[in-house]
C-alpha cells in the first residue's frame, strides 16, 4: 500500500512581500515527499481558508514578517472553524515575538516556527502530526 | 602592471613555493578541500601579482573621482566628508515617526530615511479590508498629505535630506514632500533626497508592486523628466540590489540583476525622449552589505566599474555624473540571528567596514534586535554608533580606497564584475530585464540560491555562529518595540474628519483630471501634484490609477 502524500498549502496572508522564508520551505517540503501549493504573496485569510479547502490539504503553513500575525492568524483560525475545518494543521513562522506565541497556541496554530529554524525541524514537525 | 620579465620570476618562485606547501599539506591538510567565497567563487591559496596579470591601472583601476571610478565616486571621498549616516526608521503614525526622526538627529545622524507602512506602499488607506493588520507596522502610515506634514514638523527640509523607500506610489510620496516642504517654505530647487522608485525589484524581490510593468514604467520616466525641471537634486531612483540580496540571491546577482534593472530603465527613459545626460546623473544605487568581507568590497568596486562601462559604452553617457555608480548601503538584515543577538552587532561592525572600504555614499546599519521586531531606540544608537566608531576612530577614512591593489581585492573585483556582465549578457538574451522578470527566470534564480544557501547551513558547510555552532540556552529578549494596534484606529478617524473637511468638489476635479492624464500620454505629476494638494488620499489617487492601467499579477515560479 503507497501512503498518501501530505498536502500541504504555503500561504502569505496580508501584505508582507517577504517570502525567501517560505520558498525555501516550499522546496525542502517538496524534497521531503510532499505536495506543495504555494499562494503566491497578498492573501487574504478567506482566500488561505477557501484555498485550503479547495485543494484538500492536510495542512497550511503560514509566513509573515510583517508583524500583522496579531490579527491574521487568529483570522484565519476564526474562518477555518466556520467552515468545519478547525483540525486542520495550522503552523506559522516569521518574525514573531515570544510574548505572542501561548495566545498563537491557545487559538489552535499548533506550532510556530521562529528565524534559524531547519526545514528539516518543520518537515519532521509536519510528519509527526498529520493525522493519518 | 608588471613586466613579463618579472612575472616570469614570480612564477618560477610560484613554483617552489608550490612544491614547499605541498610537503606543508602532506602533514597538515588545510581545513576545507575547496575554499570559496558566500557566492560561492573559487579562491586560491594565495593571490600574487600573476592572479590578474592583465590588469591595466589607468584602464580598469584609475584615480578616486576619474573613469571608470573603481575606486571611488570623488577625489577625496571621506577625506572630503563622511558618508552619510542614515538610519531607516518609521512606525505607527507620523507623530511617532516624526519623534524617532528628532531623536536619530539629535544623536549625530545625518540624513532622514523614512519607513513606510505596507499599505502605504501598496497604495491602500489605512481604513481598506487589506490593510487590517498592517496599519503602522513595518512603518509610518501616510494616508494624505496632513501625515506628511506631521511627519516633517519641525524638521527643516532645507536643511536635511531624506529619502523614501517608496515604490509603485513613488510619485504620490514625492508631490507630497515638495508640497510639505513648500509650506516650509523651502522651494522644490533646494530638497535633496531619494524616492526608491524602482519597481523591477519589487516584481522581482520585494512584493510591493501595484501596476503592471508598462504603466509602472511610466511612471518612473515621469517623475525621472519632472525632477530634472523641478527637483535637480533629488535622486529620482534608488536602483537596489538590496532586498534581491535579502532574497537570497549571490553577490554577483546581486550586481547582475541591479544593474540589469538599471539598464531597462535607461532604456525606458529614452525611449520616452529624454536625453540620457538629463536624468543618468540623479539615478542612483542601493546594496547590501553581506558577511564575505573581501567579497563584498569588491562587489561595490565592481559594480562601479561595470555601471560607467556600461553608461559610457553602451548608452554613450557624456557627462562625468552620469558614469557614477552613487550608492547607499544597509547591512545584511537576513544575516542577523535571533540567536545571541549581541552577536549581530560584531556582523554589522564587519558589514558596515565593507561598505565603508567599499565607497559607500551613505549607511544604514540594522540593530541587534531586528530578528525579533523593529529596532528599540537602544538598539538604534549603537547601530549609530558603530559607524560613527567606524568614520571617527578606526583611521580606515583617511585614505580613498586603501584595499585598492591588494592582488585578492582587484582579482576578486574582476571576477565578479566578469560574472556579472555574463548574466547581463543572459538577461540581454531573454529581451531584458522587465521580460526576464516577466518570464520568472530573476525570481527562480534568487529562490534557487536561498535554498542552496539554506542547505549548506543545515549541512553545516556554513557556519552561523550561535545557530549551528557555539550555541547555548538562552532566555527571550526583553524590551522589544511593539506597535500599538489603536494605530489604525487613530488613522481611521483621521480620514473620516479630513474626509468632511477638504473641498471635495476640488478633490473630484482633481482626481477626473488624474484620470485622463493617466489615460493619455502626458507627464503625471502635475497632476498629482494637483490631486495631492487638495488633499486627495493616497488610497484615492492609486485606485483612480488602478481603474486606467489595471494590476500586477505576478507569474508563478513554484
Amino acid at each position: 500500500m503507497t501512503k498518501k502524500k501530505i498536502r500541504v498549502l504555503a500561504a502569505k496572508p496580508g501584505l508582507d512581500g517577504h517570502d525567501r522564508g517560505i520558498k525555501v520551505i516550499c522546496y525542502a517540503l517538496r524534497d521531503a515527499g510532499m505536495e506543495v501549493i504555494y499562494t503566491g504573496l497578498r492573501q487574504t485569510p478567506e482566500q488561505i481558508v477557501r484555498a485550503a479547502i479547495q485543494e484538500d490539504v492536510d495542512v497550511i503553513a503560514m509566513s509573515v514578517l510583517s508583524g500583522a500575525h496579531d490579527y491574521l492568524f487568529p483570522r484565519v483560525m476564526e474562518l477555518l472553524e466556520e467552515a468545519g475545518a478547525a483540525d486542520m494543521l495550522v503552523i506559522g513562522g516569521g518574525i514573531i515575538p515570544e510574548e505572542d506565541i501561548p495566545y498563537l497556541k491557545e487559538i489552535g496554530i499548533r506550532a510556530i516556527f521562529g528565524p534559524g529554524t531547519p526545514t528539516s525541524d518543520i518537515v519532521r514537525f509536519i510528519q509527526e502530526n498529520v493525522s493519518e | 602592471m608588471y613586466d613579463s620579465k618579472k612575472l616570469k620570476e614570480i612564477e618560477q618562485s610560484e613554483a617552489a613555493w608550490a612544491e614547499k606547501t605541498q610537503k606543508v599539506l602532506d602533514k597538515r591538510p588545510e581545513r576545507k578541500q575547496r575554499f570559496q567565497t558566500l557566492s560561492g567563487i573559487p579562491l586560491e591559496r594565495a593571490y600574487t601579482p600573476l592572479s590578474a596579470p592583465d590588469c591595466d591601472y589607468m584602464r580598469d583601476l584609475g584615480f578616486p573621482g576619474s573613469y571608470p571610478y573603481t575606486r571611488g565616486v570623488q577625489p577625496t571621498m571621506y577625506r572630503g566628508r563622511f558618508w552619510t549616516m542614515r538610519q531607516y526608521a518609521g512606525f505607527a503614525s507620523a507623530e511617532a515617526s516624526n519623534k524617532r526622526y528628532k531623536y536619530l538627529l539629535e544623536q549625530g545622524q545625518t540624513g532622514l530615511s523614512v519607513a513606510f507602512d505596507l499599505p502605504t506602499q501598496i497604495g491602500y488607506d489605512s481604513d481598506h479590508p487589506m490593510a487590517r493588520g498592517e496599519v503602522g507596522k513595518v512603518g509610518v502610515a501616510i494616508d494624505s498629505l496632513g501625515d506628511l506634514e506631521a511627519l516633517f514638523d519641525g524638521i527643516p527640509l532645507d536643511r536635511v535630506s531624506t529619502s523614501m523607500t517608496i515604490n509603485a506610489p513613488a510619485a504620490i510620496l514625492l508631490a507630497m514632500y515638495v508640497q510639505t516642504a513648500a509650506k516650509q517654505g523651502v522651494g522644490a530647487e533646494k530638497l535633496q533626497g531619494t524616492i526608491q522608485n524602482d519597481i523591477l525589484k519589487e516584481y522581482a524581490a520585494r512584493g510591493t508592486y501595484i501596476f503592471p510593468p508598462g504603466p509602472s514604467m511610466r511612471i518612473i520616466t515621469d517623475t525621472f523628466a519632472f525632477c530634472s525641471q523641478h527637483i535637480p537634486k533629488w535622486n529620482t531612483i534608488s536602483i537596489s540590489g538590496y532586498h534581491i540580496r535579502e532574497a537570497g540571491s549571490t553577490a554577483v546577482q546581486e550586481v547582475a540583476f541591479t544593474l540589469a534593472n538599471g539598464i531597462a530603465y535607461v532604456e525606458a527613459a529614452l525611449q520616452a525622449g529624454l536625453k540620457v545626460d538629463d536624468f543618468a546623473p540623479r539615478l542612483s544605487f542601493f546594496f547590501n552589505a553581506h558577511l564575505d568581507f573581501f567579497e563584498e568590497v569588491a562587489k561595490f568596486r565592481a559594480a562601479r566599474r561595470l555601471w560607467a562601462r556600461i553608461m559610457k559604452e553602451r548608452f554613450d553617457a557624456k557627462l562625468p555624473k552620469s558614469l557614477m555608480l552613487r550608492f547607499h548601503t544597509q547591512t545584511a538584515g537576513c544575516s542577523l540571528t535571533a540567536q545571541q543577538p549581541q552577536n549581530n552587532i560584531v556582523r554589522v561592525t564587519l558589514q558596515a567596514l565593507s561598505a565603508v572600504l567599499g565607497g559607500t555614499q551613505s549607511l544604514h546599519t540594522n540593530s541587534m534586535d531586528e530578528a525579533f521586531s523593529l529596532p528599540s531606540e537602544e538598539a538604534v544608537q549603537i547601530a549609530l554608533r558603530t559607524q560613527q566608531v567606524i568614520a571617527y576612530e578606526s583611521g580606515v577614512a583617511n585614505t580613498v580606497d586603501p584595499l585598492g591593489g591588494s592582488f585578492y581585492l582587484e582579482r576578486l573585483t574582476n571576477e565578479i564584475e566578469a560574472r556579472a556582465q555574463a548574466y547581463i549578457d543572459q538577461i540581454d538574451k531573454k529581451g531584458g530585464a522587465v521580460a526576464a522578470i516577466e518570464q520568472g527566470y530573476i525570481q527562480k534564480e534568487i529562490q534557487e540560491s536561498a535554498y542552496t544557501h539554506q542547505k549548506a547551513v543545515e549541512a553545516g558547510e556554513e557556519i552561523v555562529v550561535g545557530l549551528n555552532r557555539f550555541r547555548e540556552e538562552e532566555a527571550p529578549p526583553k524590551n522589544l518595540l511593539r506597535v500599538d494596534p489603536a494605530v489604525r484606529e487613530s488613522q481611521v478617524t483621521k480620514l473620516k474628519k479630513l474626509k468632511a473637511e477638504r473641498d471635495n468638489i476640488a478633490v473630484a476635479s482633481a482626481m477626473k483630471a488624474l484620470k485622463k492624464c493617466a489615460q493619455g500620454n502626458d507627464n503625471l505629476m502635475p497632476s498629482i501634484m494637483e490631486a495631492v494638494s487638495r488633499y486627495a488620499t493616497l488610497g484615492e489617487i492609486c485606485d483612480t490609477l488602478r481603474e486606467v492601467f489595471g494590476e500586477y499579477r505576478p507569474v508563478s515560479t513554484l
